[in-house]
């Protein structure tokens, strides 16, 4: 069991960096508490593939230190750092059953036989894959081959941390939740640290207790799902979390109003000191955005996407094109619209960070 | 055009891959191929283009039989999974390519070439190598070059499948605007129903290799014909329970009796499979009259403003939407309230019985 | 699972072809089959034989069928000999190459350079580098006082045609299992890390495994090829010391051109033809089982 520390940890592909943008990942500190689910969440190139290497020992980070528990083990090669790595495509031994492939760290380990026969019937247990013990796992579809993989490094009694690269890339629809709720099953199990790397973001909300959203190099956020969903810190995160993204429009804040394109809307706190000569934007999810019968502000729908258990409207604001959810009582559409935004989750960002109000 | 396929099967090795389908697909419509991997929706899309012969039936272009023409005296273009471009030409001349094949003008090319960059946002890129952009970059070249082909049948199969999250969503947003301006007969292959709802047009479901259902996309959503055309169409995964039907009472494997739900009440008496979403039950701490059954929580998936409960509730597990973020604890008591009235009754075959369709959403 | 539309037509264009290899190859084919049946020194003499040449070629106790088996099994001893020697050396050289790099490319030309040069020439060079006097290789060994004599000691001779076809074509095996090995992801050399194997068992878990099909290939074409050896032998030893080196190839020219008997040689030649066939129907199957069981 280990808690994973990152002291200052930045990586860049190139020897001699020179300035921020030769930078994979930029100096990054945190602490990764034992026993808990993590997603590292961010768009392709982010540096989340990079970090998870730096953990897992593939990579050797350029800069900083890494800490397992009290032990330093930047330098460490991978075999001696006790973690499992579960890869994009499922990575069997082609030649050995099943049972062979979740026994094969521990043959290297050369632990005696009744041990591993053990370990290896308690993982398949775990991951229902008791009764294709013996078949020969080249044979399996992909989702019982990455199980295997997820077995063959849960199998050691002593890995501390388990590490998923995208593991679900290769998965049918259907079967990633099962998966899905299987990874959690097992995580909550046997209780251990669990960092997931991905771009899809309903994977990384469903999984994980806390989410590192990544952009360019840097942990744009670390929360929870509910932190990150209710309050994006940083415009990115209100854009890459939530299917569609959160509405941004400029705005002119003043105390409690703002004014966005001349349609002046109620904010949820008071504003009174905003830094000027920043860029000043009023977010909100569409979620919390709703087309009205009553009153709002006026708007052009452009068009309504059916999604089964909701709809939602495609709309201009202004000079804003923002995305609004149709009330379910509300049976037809016509083209121009009201919009009324909920004042409790309008957020204001000034330069993309959020800007805490007081009570209004 | 109009592309008819008559009864097209296709045999290989003894094994049916595609059995029977008959499809109409007009001018200018979004068409997709919804099915689970390995359900031939590559495959027929193959058959439309002309790439592989089928063993039976007939394959009708605006009223002529094409089906034995080669694939290169048709009209079609197609965009695949993988980001297929030729690495050592520019994104110009990847684009290019097929107008210079037909021995189009060089301004000719230029005029087009540089229309479909711009809807693509790619003209910034025209001088870079595939090998330089980026996966979303380089899958807009493949889209560029199909539709600067101007064909009248344009084929894409799971296009979106390995771009990140947010980049499919916007190319989801701009393909069908993009395509709707040339006309052209769309057939969209995917595996997610989401983005089959996102896509609207109409929807053609594959199971095994077979058409489950055709329609309208939110009719084929809300009123599925057959077991399998509903559990391609849901996710999280459909909840299915079986039920015997004996009179005003239904029985299920464990033996307890409810009273028969409205749906049900102008069928004979026997063996059915009730199929409902997630959404079409609600999570509660005590039972209630009607269809409720108790279980444990074996999982929460917390997504955005929504949480997916998965109740163990002894019959299977069930997946339960419950609007906000609420975090049940594993292994709490769950009571699952199924709403009588979003309730899809399959008979034993699979199809789906005369009776519901919800009417309405949320 | 791909079918191309069937257009008849296309099968004119192949007319041309047909027309050249009916007159370079199966008429000239045919020709042999015609002397494989006949007793004939050339000139146009024919006397019929029937099944009379392969009946005794195949019957060891004829002085013919003696002579054939005797060049057959020296042949295959060969052939093994080879194989066994050419495909480990092939993969662990070719192990031995980085996946990136300058040195990828400086490595792989300079291993293929024995391979461009003409199969005379190679027999020639090598002619020369085992004499005693002048050759580097022949004057080492037999001052290390080992007693290497090519023409006159059986064995030497021997050797010294394995390590010239070892020297000459083991280059292709390393090209054929670079590429096999270049093609494996480098997620499973990631897995087996952290799975803590062994480099061995890296090798016979992951490596060979996924080499099956390239070695398949490799060991066909290199026995197709040890199997008709003629030109090295001749240029080096003669066939010599005796008959020791002298294999079916060189037999086979010995009796057409030296002694003239050509039904004998024409029936041997077409026996040595179909044991050719076979194997490669042999190798064929043993791969398409490969890629069904793969598939399964």
């Amino acid at each position: 069991m280990a808690r994973i520390k990152l002291d200052g940890i930045a990586h860049a592909y190139l020897s001699h960096p020179r300035s921020d943008e030769d930078y994979a990942l930029k100096p990054l500190h945190h602490v990764w508490e034992q026993g808990m689910a993590y997603a590292l969440l961010g768009p392709s190139g982010c540096g989340k593939t990079t970090l998870l290497n730096i953990i897992s020992g593939l990579v050797t980070p350029s800069e900083g230190r890494l800490f397992f528990d009290e032990t330093d083990v930047t330098h460490l090669p991978t075999e001696q750092r006790n973690i499992a790595q579960v890869f994009q495509f499922p990575v069997i031994y082609d030649t050995m059953t099943v049972a062979q492939n979740l026994a094969f760290p521990l043959k290297n380990r050369k632990l005696p036989k009744p041990i591993i026969a053990r370990r290896v019937a308690e993982i398949a247990a775990m991951l229902d894959l008791t009764r294709d013990l013996n078949r020969r796992a080249r044979g399996l579809t992909a989702d019982a081959k990455q199980k295997i993989s997820l077995g063959r490094g849960l199998v050691r009694a002593d890995v501390s941390a388990v590490l998923f690269d995208e593991p679900l890339t290769v998965i049918d629809p259907a079967l990633k939740w099962e998966l899905r709720s299987k990874l959690k099953a097992v995580h909550r199990a046997l209780d251990l640290l669990m960092i997931y790397v991905t771009h899809d973001q309903i994977e990384a909300l469903t999984f994980a207790d806390k989410v590192v959203v990544m952009n360019e190099g840097r942990a744009v956020q670390i929360g929870t799902p509910e932190d990150l969903f209710e309050r994006p810190e940083h415009t990115f995160v209100g854009y890459f979390i939530g299917s569609p993204g959160m509405n941004l429009m400029s705005a002119k804040v003043s105390g409690s109003r703002a004014l966005v394109d001349g349609s002046e809307l109620q904010l949820g706190s008071a504003y009174p000191s905003l830094a000027t000569g920043g860029r000043v934007q009023v977010g909100v999810r569409p979620d919390y955005t709703s087309l009205t019968a009553g009153a709002g502000l006026p708007v052009q729908v452009r068009r309504i996407a059916d999604l089964g258990r909701k709809r939602l409207a495609y709309v201009t604001l202004g000079s804003h094109q923002i995305v609004a959810t149709v009330p379910p009582d509300m049976a037809s559409v016509a083209d121009q619209a009201n919009v009324t935004f909920d004042p409790a989750h309008t957020h204001v960002y000034v330069d993309d960070i959020r800007v805490a109000g007081v009570a209004a | 055009m109009t592309l008819v396929l008559e009864s097209i099967g296709l045999v290989v090795d003894e094994e049916i891959v595609i059995d029977d389908v008959s499809l109409t697909l007009d001018k200018g419509t979004m068409n997709i191929l919804l099915g689970p991997t390995l359900s031939g929706k590559t495959t027929l899309m193959r058959l439309m283009a002309g790439l592989d012969r089928p063993t039976s039936g007939r394959l009708i272009s605006n009223g002529v039989d094409v089906t034995g023409l080669a694939v290169q005296r048709r009209s079609v273009a197609m965009v695949y999974q993988q980001f297929v471009n030729y690495p050592s030409l520019s994104v110009y001349e990847n684009i290019a390519s097929p107008l210079r094949v037909a021995r189009v003008a060089r301004s000719e090319i230029e005029t087009r070439v540089k229309e479909a960059a711009r809807l693509l946002r790619l003209e910034t890129l025209l001088d870079r190598l595939p090998g330089q952009l980026s996966g979303g970059q380089q899958q807009r070249t493949a889209i560029a070059r199909a539709l600067v082909k101007r064909a009248e049948l344009v084929l894409l199969d799971e296009p979106l499948a390995n771009l990140d999250y947010k980049l499919r969503e916007e190319l989801r947003e701009e393909l069908p605007r993009i395509f709707a301006q040339t006309g052209a007969v769309l057939v969209y292959a995917t595996t997610e129903p989401t983005e089959a709802l996102l896509l609207g047009g109409s929807t053609i479901t594959l199971h095994e290799g077979r058409v489950t259902q055709i329609g309208p996309t939110a009719l084929v959503y809300r009123q599925p014909e057959n077991i399998e055309a509903a559990r391609v169409f849901s996710d999280p995964p459909l909840n299915v329970l079986a039920i015997e039907k004996h009179g005003a009472r239904i029985t299920v494997e464990d033996g307890r009796q409810f009273p028969a739900p409205g749906a049900l009440s102008n069928l004979a008496d026997g063996a059915y499979r009730l199929g409902f979403r997630a959404d079409a039950v609600t999570l509660g701490d005590t039972p209630s009259a009607g269809l409720s059954f108790p279980g444990q929580v074996a999982v929460t998936e917390i997504s955005g403003s929504e949480s997916f409960v998965h109740v163990n509730v002894g019959l299977g597990v069930w997946v339960c939407l419950v609007v906000g973020v609420h975090e049940w604890r594993l292994g709490a008591d769950a009571e699952v309230r199924v709403d009588p009235d979003r309730i899809f009754v399959f008979d034993a075959a699979g199809k789906r019985a005369a009776g519901q369709s919800i009417a309405k959403t949320a | 699972m791909t079918e191309k539309p069937i257009n008849n037509r296309a099968w004119l264009f192949t007319l041309p072809v047909l027309a050249f290899v009916l007159f370079s190859s199966i008429i000239p084919m045919m020709t042999v089959v015609n002397y494989s049946v006949q007793d004939t020194m050339g000139a146009n003499h024919f006397f019929w034989n029937g099944a009379g040449w392969f009946r005794d070629l195949l019957n060891p106790s004829t002085e013919i069928g003696a002579r054939f088996n005797d060049a057959l099994f020296r042949t295959l001893a060969f052939s093994l000999t080879a194989l066994l020697v050419e495909v480990p050396l092939g993969i662990a050289m070719a192990l031995c190459i980085p996946r990136k790099g300058w040195v990828v490319g400086v490595s792989l030309v300079v291993m293929a350079l024995p391979m461009l040069i003409p199969w005379n020439v190679v027999g020639t060079i090598w002619q020369i580098f085992t004499r005693a006097d002048i050759g580097l290789f022949g004057a080492a060994l037999t001052g290390l006082g080992i007693n290497y004599n090519v023409t006159q000691n059986a064995v030497s001779a021997w050797i010294t045609i394995v390590i010239i076809d070892v020297w000459h074509w083991t280059p292709l095996v390393i090209l054929l299992s670079y590429a096999g090995l270049r093609a494996i992801p480098d997620a499973f050399y990631q897995a087996a890390r952290i799975d803590g194997a062994s480099r061995w068992a890296v090798f016979l878990n992951i490596e060979l495994p996924k080499l099956q099909k390239v070695l398949v290939i490799a060991v066909l074409l290199r026995f197709m090829q040890t199997f008709m050896i003629y030109t090295e032998p001749v240029v080096v030893t003669g066939g010599g010391p005796g008959s020791a080196t002298t294999f079916l190839s060189i037999d086979l020219v010995k009796i057409a051109l030296g002694q003239v008997d050509l039904g004998n040689a024409a029936a041997m030649s077409l026996v040595y033809y179909l044991i050719t066939l076979t194997v490669c129907w042999i190798f064929y199957t043993i791969m398409a089982q490969i890629e069904r069981r793969r598939d399964a």
